[in-house]
């Protein structure tokens, strides 16, 4: 590992730096805040010829996303990103991108939906991306943005793979703070996710036909094959961080437990707000309470095995969700978490708390009071309300 | 010119192989077939979702031996820009040496309504795409709903009593976006036509061609008829065959003598209804004589 000076970015512009870094051939992208800093910057670099790149200038998201599936369908290493109503646009597209089995790689900064329109942070914006087939991260921090778009095209981009990747940072929150971000080298990242030129793409001397008409006889299978492609790449994904954090120290882990072998109490949330509940749990741990928590890093395709291994001594656990599903019985992350614990015969009474919607500041008294709750529940094991919703006015 | 005579045209290879499951006497067929012996092997097709789309490809077997590409309705000319870009970038950073005619076929209802926003984008980017729209005129493949290009008077499932408005004008569009090269095309005019394709691959910007498709299902006529159809419409200066390169407007088939419409309508049956109706004919005739007058056709034979 080279020790260089770590520099001042925003989440944004700290994956720039790593699109340049990667020497992406394609980029198209639609602006919209709060995304919009970070193809800003790589305007920049493709203008100055920092970055060799076509920079599509699209008129929608819609576009966007749809020339970058062909342009990765071209051959060519490409890069998109988005947000919010952004995102809703591109949703059709989501899905043929991965049945299609294209490596492409985007940010988003994610923000609600509206209305009423918004232009904070929640996760709003990617929960109807679920079933999209696309490889699903969530990050906490600036450098893990940086160093997992580095990884992305080395999943993405992995024979055993050929699926697209979403890296999730909490809008506002990460992608416009600043923090000192340690780069690795150019050909640190060159050596590490190498390109190559994939011979399944549109060449004229060895013509493929993509994008089919399928009867029922056929399409079964293909979206079965689709599907579980993104159950497969689950080891890859937890092995490509694992040599990540060989060659650069940091390491995440797809499920990242923290105190939780002996926790009575455990919290499980993603993104940034993970963060906060780390340091909540510190500041309880050191009043002798039995907490823990679990970063749930990787979102699809979901972790269910190392997600049971976290929470499987816990008398009360709690799961936090950042986007309502109404109608539903609870949020889409409380939803697939107790799904694994139903599959797994684990009986452990569980919690939904909705927090931070619009971008709403969660502090740590209000992690507090949720531990509170749980704690409740673990002495007694009855559940009285499944749903909270933290910090909601009257 | 490269296309002197028919010969010329018969000559080059076949890229769009027989056995797909268009209909005979489609005129959609005929215009892949002579588009992809035109653009020849060194080109990517890209095909919006219609007829064209999922009569060709059923898997596991495919009509195109070019690479080719659909991925949905409204957005064939971003998937066009996509690939043009990736050759560029990829040509620029020698990661590959040879370039390619990025080509795409489209119907009417996925180039004047769905897919126009994307079309305008690519148009005003300059991307070098060629970009055609096959257009017959409503959504055939869904079962003959109206698009913004069915004609006046004429009936679709949508429109029982008949279209109230005219067909939008895409050329206009096209123009208006200062596309460099943009024509009009009949499988009627073979050499005409296919000089238009080969000039249109050549331009470097976009290029648009609008080629008039009958469409013997939706159109309800006598599949024998489709050429004849094509040549009809030309004739009686519905279907002006022109083109407009860097600025000027040049007619590129003159038609000396034009028939009525009615000769046109009379053999389609989605004019049935306005047969007998003398004020709706007259509509349509003034709608032709209108056009004549301003590409300078001859007047309507006596």
């Amino acid at each position: 590992m080279q020790l260089v000076e770590p520099l001042l970015l925003s989440g944004n512009l700290a994956i720039a730096y790593a699109v340049k870094q990667l020497d992406v051939d394609v980029v198209a992208a639609y602006p919209i805040t709060p995304q919009t800093t970070m193809v800003e910057k790589i305007s920049e670099y493709v203008a100055k010829g920092e970055l060799k790149a076509s920079f599509i200038l699209v008129e929608s998201e819609h576009s966007a996303i749809s020339a970058c599936l062909s342009a990765a369908a071209s051959g060519a290493r490409v890069f998109t990103s988005s947000s919010s109503q952004g995102l809703l646009l591109m949703h059709e597209i989501l899905f043929i991108t991965s049945a299609l089995r294209h490596p492409v790689v985007m940010a988003i900064a994610n923000r609600s939906v509206s209305a009423p329109i918004n232009i904070w942070n929640d996760h709003g914006d990617i929960m109807p991306q679920r079933d999209t087939g696309w490889i699903q991260l969530f990050v906490e921090s600036a450098q893990e943005a940086y160093d997992k778009i580095i990884q992305a095209y080395r999943i993405a981009e992995d024979d055993r793979v050929r699926l697209p990747i979403m890296i999730n940072i909490d809008g506002i929150v990460l992608s416009h703070t600043y923090e000192p971000i340690y780069p690795l080298g150019d050909s640190e990242v060159a050596s590490f996710s190498p390109w190559s030129l994939y011979s399944a793409r549109l060449d004229p001397d060895n013509p493929l036909t993509m994008g089919a008409f399928c009867y029922p006889d056929y399409y079964f299978e293909t979206r079965y094959q689709s599907a579980k492609a993104l159950k497969d790449s689950l080891p890859i994904i937890s092995k490509v961080d694992e040599e990540f954090g060989k060659l650069s120290g940091r390491s995440y882990g797809i499920v990242s437990p923290f105190e939780c072998d002996d926790a009575d109490t455990i919290l499980i949330s993603m993104g940034s707000i993970s963060t906060t509940v780390r340091a909540t749990v510190k500041k309880l741990r050191e009043k002798g309470e039995k907490v823990g928590m679990v970063s749930l890093r990787l979102f699809r395709p979901f972790p269910f095995d190392e997600i049971i291994k976290s929470i499987k001594n816990a008398k009360a656990i709690g799961i936090v969700d950042r986007a309502l599903s109404p109608g539903a019985i609870a949020g889409p992350v409380f939803t697939d978490v107790t799904s694994a614990l139903y599959l797994a015969k684990m009986n452990i009474p569980a919690v939904n708390f909705f927090v931070g919607l619009g971008g709403r500041d969660v502090k740590m008294n209000d992690i507090e009071s949720i531990f509170d709750e749980l704690k409740g529940i673990a002495k007694t094991g009855i559940v009285k309300e499944n749903s909270y919703y933290i910090g909601l006015r009257g | 010119m490269p296309f002197k005579s028919i010969k010329d045209i018969i000559v080059r290879q076949d890229f769009f192989s027989p056995g797909h499951g268009l209909c005979s006497g489609c005129g959609a067929a005929q215009i892949a077939r002579i588009v992809t012996k035109v653009v020849g092997k060194d080109s990517v097709i890209i095909n919006a979702t219609g007829c064209m789309e999922v009569s060709t490809t059923t898997y596991p077997g495919t009509a195109w031996k070019l690479p080719y590409i659909h991925v949905a309705f409204e957005n064939a000319a971003a998937v066009a820009s996509g690939i043009r870009s990736a050759y560029d970038a990829l040509i620029m950073k020698k990661k590959l040496s040879k370039d390619v005619n990025v080509v795409v076929l489209a119907g009417d209802g996925g180039t004047a309504d769905i897919g126009l926003q994307a079309l305008s984008g690519a148009f005003e980017r300059g991307d070098r795409i060629t970009y055609i729209c096959y257009d017959n005129e409503a959504y055939m493949n869904t079962g003959i709903q109206r698009s913004g290009a069915t004609p006046y008077s004429a009936w679709t499932t949508t429109t029982p009593a008949g279209q109230r408005t005219l067909k939008k004008d895409l050329m206009g569009i096209a123009i208006a976006h200062r596309v460099k090269y943009v024509a009009t095309a009949s499988i009627a005019y073979l050499l005409d036509a296919t000089n238009k394709v080969e000039k249109a691959i050549s331009i470097n910007g976009p290029s648009f061609i609008h080629w008039l498709q009958p469409c013997t299902i939706g159109w309800r006529y006598d599949p024998k008829l489709t050429v004849r159809l094509s040549r009809l419409a030309v004739k009686a200066g519905l279907w002006p065959l022109y083109e407009y390169y860097d600025g000027v407007t040049k007619l590129t088939v003159q038609v000396p003598k034009r028939v009525p419409v009615i000769e046109y309508l009379k053999p389609q049956g989605r004019f049935r209804h306005i047969m007998d109706n003398q004020d709706e004919l007259a509509k349509i005739q003034s709608y032709a004589d209108e056009i004549s007058a301003k590409f300078g056709l001859g007047p309507v034979a006596e």
